[in-house]
């Protein structure tokens, strides 16, 4: 039965488009049918980080306005065979998203796709309650920084009010990604640490991503980090929390650099 | 994490445990429902004045509301400039 995970966060800038990709990549890797689906209506980024910009004819507006099929707006990724891209209107706003469209949409997707990945725009309006509420599982990015954990609270009380699920009395997943940490500067005390941010949220920890140049490589490029350098310590972040998602216990851990580990350990012996 | 912790100590001067306590007591605050706190803060404010009102003329610019959030308790502090020769506004 396929899921509909909803990567949201309140705050912008935090890594929400980033981790979308990184973790449809990290899911599709293992043969799972993924779409990735941009709800940033009129800013859409998706498709840029995916790399799929010169790609897009239709999008989601198109589709719930039945100028285009389903079929016809999704762009299949040239890596990954089974990995889809569903872009946003870069020219519309988000109030040409209606209710029983995205309803609609979202039903023909659960029947093509394993797993329906929503990455939900900024802010708490239309646009980021519509990628909400049709989804089983939550993802709250979050860094370790004051205004995104407040926000990233005020989301996870949406969650548990305004999403179809918990308007049936259910329960969405909810899982936090902290995302841009950096271990040396939380162990100094200058950033809020791991169990700081557990302890305000209360939600099961999915994945930390440490901070790195990685990240904004693979967006100069077009190919998400797990792609564009798995060996890196944020790809296997993600990769790791992928297969957190699936179900797999995995110790959470923050990778590190290897080659920048053993460099210095034989750091000044050659 | 915990080891790294160990070896460098807590230091108090650091600011990640002010975040964290800020944190803390703002969202619990925020938590308890948006908004019905300044509708509390509000009416009290009103009938507190009413009261007075009765008793001394007061000058509605004259009148300072402060709040401070704490963990366990919050205070709210309402101040008055009360005129030299205090008139009572119902007697003539």
């Amino acid at each position: 039965m396929a899921k509909v995970l909803v990567v949201t966060s309140g705050k912008g800038g935090v890594g929400k488009t980033t981790s979308t990709a990184a973790l449809g990549v990290a899911l599709a890797q293992t043969g799972q049918n993924v779409v990735v689906v941009d709800f940033d209506v009129g800013l859409r980024n998706l498709d840029l980080v995916m790399g799929a910009e010169r790609r897009v004819v239709f999008d989601l507006i198109n589709v719930i306005q039945g100028d285009a099929k389903l079929s016809q707006a999704l762009i299949r990724d040239k890596r990954i065979e089974t990995l889809s891209i569903l872009p946003a209107s870069q020219t519309r706003d988000k109030d040409a998203l209606t209710t029983e469209g995205v309803a609609s949409v979202m039903a023909q997707l659960r029947e093509k796709f394993d797993w329906v990945i929503c990455d939900s725009p900024a802010g708490i309006e239309r646009g980021a309650q519509l990628a909400m509420y049709h989804a089983d599982h939550a993802i709250v990015v979050t860094n370790p920084e004051v205004s995104s954990v407040r926000d990233s609270d005020r989301i996870i009380g949406m969650l548990d009010s305004t999403t179809e699920k918990a308007k049936g009395g259910g329960k969405i997943e909810k899982h936090l990604l902290l995302t841009r940490y950096d271990p040396a500067r939380a162990a100094r005390g200058e950033m809020l640490r791991i169990e700081d941010v557990l302890e305000i949220l209360s939600i099961p920890l999915l994945g930390i991503i440490p901070e790195s140049e990685e990240v904004l490589r693979a967006s100069n490029l077009g190919a998400p980090v797990t792609l564009s350098s798995p060996d890196s310590p944020p790809a296997r972040a993600y990769a790791e929390a992928a297969r957190r998602l699936e179900g797999e216990k995995l110790e959470v851990t923050v990778p590190v650099e290897r080659k920048g580990l053993l460099a210095r350990l034989f750091k000044g012996k050659s | 994490m915990s080891l790294f912790g160990s070896f460098f100590g807590r230091n108090t001067k650091t600011s990640a445990p002010v975040a964290r306590d800020r944190l803390q007591i703002l969202l619990a605050h925020e938590r308890t429902g948006n908004g019905n706190e300044s509708d509390l803060l509000n009416k009290l404010q009103a009938e507190i004045l009413e009261v007075i009102k009765r008793h001394i003329a007061v000058d509605q610019d004259k009148v300072q509301v402060k709040l401070d959030r704490g963990n366990s308790v919050s205070m709210l502090e309402i101040d008055i400039e009360v005129p030299q020769q205090m008139r009572p506004s119902g007697q003539p």
